[in-house]
């Protein structure tokens, strides 16, 4: 969509408006500045889905919509997680789970270890289960990304 | 050469070929309020009385002309009292382009004095809004405005213009063109879906167009009558699209939905093919959507795509601007070497003319009794030949006048249909009479709704605007009513006016003639009076029948063969 004020919130609003749910939502500045890129996930029959993708082009501030279902795609959210690690063996549990999900420790302080984890939606609400028995302090999700795999691209 | 901001904006507006501008000034306006002093001559601006009233006058002049209606109106409350036109105009998708003042751009987001953030507020009710940060973008904003307003499927968009942005002074250029990457509407139909519909259309045995007002907003009513007699085929009109089709031919079966005729309603619910032109499947029109035209293919013609599948699934969309897709429909058709067989429909058209036979829209005005609303509308119709611009406001009065005045041209039926604002009815008729100046124009309203914006009173004598108001006065708020005599066993919760102001005095006290009408013998002679004074605005307050309802009714929740006649 275009990188104009205001152009977030329309689409935000639009689907507040027709009561359109939002999973998560992401937006960034693109390789070109005068273009933001924006992931979002939603839940909805296959009529609402198309409804929404023909409500969002209607919106002057958006150039192209693309529903990543329509293709093979890669799926990633970012998710930091601070740890309480104050319980015996809790660092160590940090640190197995870590390794297994291949997420990093970028901060270690005498009560907590925070975590990056990088993944599909799945695997870091996978991550969060296998700490279940440790105290999760705080956690913060990007929200999903996405791309299509392979040649198809979404470009002006 | 170097302009001022404001100098800059009435230049645009020239550019445009604006010829009226509807607004009130205020404090973040007054430079451009200065600049269009000096323009005056070419620009005529209308002080309507309340910005809402100036919203409405806008929509009235666009409705009836096809053209952008251009608003202005200052900061904060100024802007907030226009918001119910912007969405009215949203809704019913007529082109405007509202111009709002905005304080300093060193003030905004300090809670300034008449300050409030418009952009974010009407964001869901305009087609696009911008706030104008840098005079380098005033003209090109200005440009882009009326192009999305008046392009693809119209609608209001507003410009946001802090104060010191007017007074500033910039090179002034207007772009002769403007593309927006993001906003390509479809215009020409596709054509294989021209072609299976009309392998549809020439299937079909019970078949009926369902035409709306995207008709009307295209301009495409010469089409759809030329496709409509081509065909053979029965039409109805929704509310928005009445005049689209004249309505006293005896193809056209009346409006549908929810006070649409018999006919119309039966018609659609037995139908197998429904050709829907410009119209979308509104609630009131489809009745219970569970229940609506089980047995129908659906082609569906609209230039919004959203509109497309959105509340009923179609069979052929065809995406494109209506005037063009019934030009394509209609070379399709006339380019087969069979057309369609009138024996094929012939049942069909028994069939009809039997529902006819209910007469769902008779009514029995005894000399006696009190006026009925349907009998004087229909005497406004006989009086003016049925050739007058007729706006309404919202409620009883204007199912009675979309139902009894037989509209047989475009643009002639000015109203809210979308929103149902109540107020909207005399502020518009001013637009359209500012439009169509020696034009027969007549308000159709209400006591409750004609108080709603009462103050355009005085814009119409300031401009000297002979509109005829038939005031429909019942003492209540008569849908509420009607609503609470079936569904809430005549609990009359606050539908009743217990103290209404003397109609016939107030005229007189804002300069005008009041009339009121009490007898059914007295209504032709009062109307042709009325519209004999050709140059003042005349208010007909006739007092008509309190309890008195809208029949035929499809109530909510119920399928369109399960009206309720009287």
């Amino acid at each position: 969509m275009e990188n104009e004020s205001g152009a977030l919130s329309r689409v935000a609003g639009l689907f507040s408006a027709r009561g359109y749910n939002i999973e998560s939502l992401t937006v960034a500045p693109t390789e070109d500045a005068t273009l933001s890129r924006l992931t979002l996930v939603t839940v909805g029959s296959n009529e609402i889905v198309e409804q929404i993708i023909k409500q969002l082009h209607k919106l002057v501030d958006v150039v192209k919509v693309m529903d990543l279902n329509d293709y093979p795609h890669i799926e990633r959210e970012m998710m930091l997680v601070k740890i309480d690690v104050q319980k015996s063996g809790a660092c160590d549990v940090v640190k197995r789970i870590s390794d297994i999900f291949r997420a990093r420790i970028i901060d270690v302080g005498e009560k907590s270890y925070t975590v990056e984890v990088t993944g599909s939606r799945g695997k870091l609400d996978g991550f969060l289960q296998a700490l279940h028995e440790l105290r999760v302090v705080e956690v913060v999700r990007s929200g999903s990304m996405g791309i299509a795999r392979g040649a198809v691209a979404l470009h002006v | 050469m170097e302009l001022t901001g404001a100098e800059i904006f009435v230049e645009c507006l020239k550019a445009e070929g604006v010829d009226t501008v509807f607004g009130y000034p205020g404090g973040a306006v007054l430079y451009i309020y200065d600049a269009l002093y000096k323009a005056q001559n070419e620009i005529n601006h209308i002080l309507a009385r309340h910005e809402q009233g100036a919203v409405h006058a806008a929509e009235g002049y666009a409705k009836s002309t096809n053209k952008p209606g251009v608003v202005l109106v200052t900061s904060g409350p100024g802007a907030t009292n226009a918001v119910t036109g912007i969405a009215d105009a949203y809704m019913d998708s007529v082109p405007l382009v509202v111009f709002t003042g905005q304080v300093p751009r060193a003030l905004i987001g300090n809670d300034a004095f008449q300050e409030v953030d418009i952009v974010g507020i009407t964001r869901p009710c305009v087609k696009h809004n911008f706030l104008v940060t840098r005079i380098e973008d005033l003209a090109s904003t200005i440009k882009k405005a009326f192009f999305i307003a008046s392009t693809g499927r119209p609608g209001p968009v507003l410009v946001d213009i802090p104060k010191d942005i007017t007074q500033m002074s910039y090179e002034f250029s207007y772009p002769s063109e403007i593309s927006i990457r993001s906003y390509n509407p479809t215009v020409k139909g596709n054509k294989r879906q021209v072609r299976r519909a009309i392998d549809l259309i020439l299937e079909a045995k019970r078949p009926v167009l369902y035409t709306g007002g995207g008709v009307v907003l295209a301009g495409a009513a010469q089409e759809l009558t030329d496709f409509t007699r081509l065909t053979g085929f029965p039409i109805t009109n929704t509310l928005m699209g009445l005049g689209a089709y004249p309505a006293t031919d005896p193809q056209f079966i009346g409006m549908l939905g929810m006070h649409g005729t018999f006919e119309a309603n039966h018609t659609m619910h037995d139908s197998d093919l429904i050709v829907a032109i410009g119209a979308r499947f509104d609630d009131r029109v489809t009745g219970n959507i569970e229940k609506f035209c089980p047995f129908a293919k659906i082609i569906h013609v609209d230039i919004d795509p959203a509109t497309i599948s959105k509340n009923v699934k179609v069979d052929i969309p065809i995406v494109g601007d209506v005037k063009h897709v019934l030009a394509d429909l209609l070379e399709e058709l006339r380019s087969r070497e069979q057309g369609v067989n009138p024996a094929q429909i012939a049942d069909w058209w028994n069939q009809i003319n039997e529902w006819r036979k209910t007469k769902c829209l008779s009514y029995d005005q005894k000399p006696d009794s009190p006026i009925l609303a349907q009998y004087v509308v229909e005497k406004l119709w006989e009086v003016t030949n049925g050739d007058a611009y007729i706006c309404s406001d919202v409620g009883q009065h204007q199912m009675w006048a979309a139902q009894f005045y037989k509209f047989d041209k475009p643009n002639r039926w000015i109203n809210s249909g979308g929103l149902g604002t109540m107020g909207f009815g005399l502020p518009a008729a001013m637009g359209v009479q500012i439009a169509h100046p020696e034009a027969t124009v007549a308000c159709i309203t209400g006591d409750g709704s004609i108080q709603m914006c009462i103050q355009e009173l005085a814009t119409c004598l300031q401009y000297g605007l002979p509109v005829k108001i038939i005031c429909l006065n019942n003492g209540y708020l008569g849908m509420v009513r009607q609503w609470q005599e079936f569904f809430y066993e005549k609990r009359y919760s606050m539908s009743y006016m217990e103290a209404l102001p003397d109609f016939v005095k107030l005229a007189e006290a804002y300069g005008h003639v009041g009339m009121r009408i009490e007898n059914p013998s007295d209504v032709e002679g009062a109307l042709r009076e009325a519209m004999a004074m050709k140059d003042r605005l005349v208010f007909m307050d006739f007092i008509t029948s309190a309890e008195n309802n809208v029949y035929p009714m499809v109530p909510a929740g119920a399928g369109h063969n399960e009206m309720i006649l009287v």
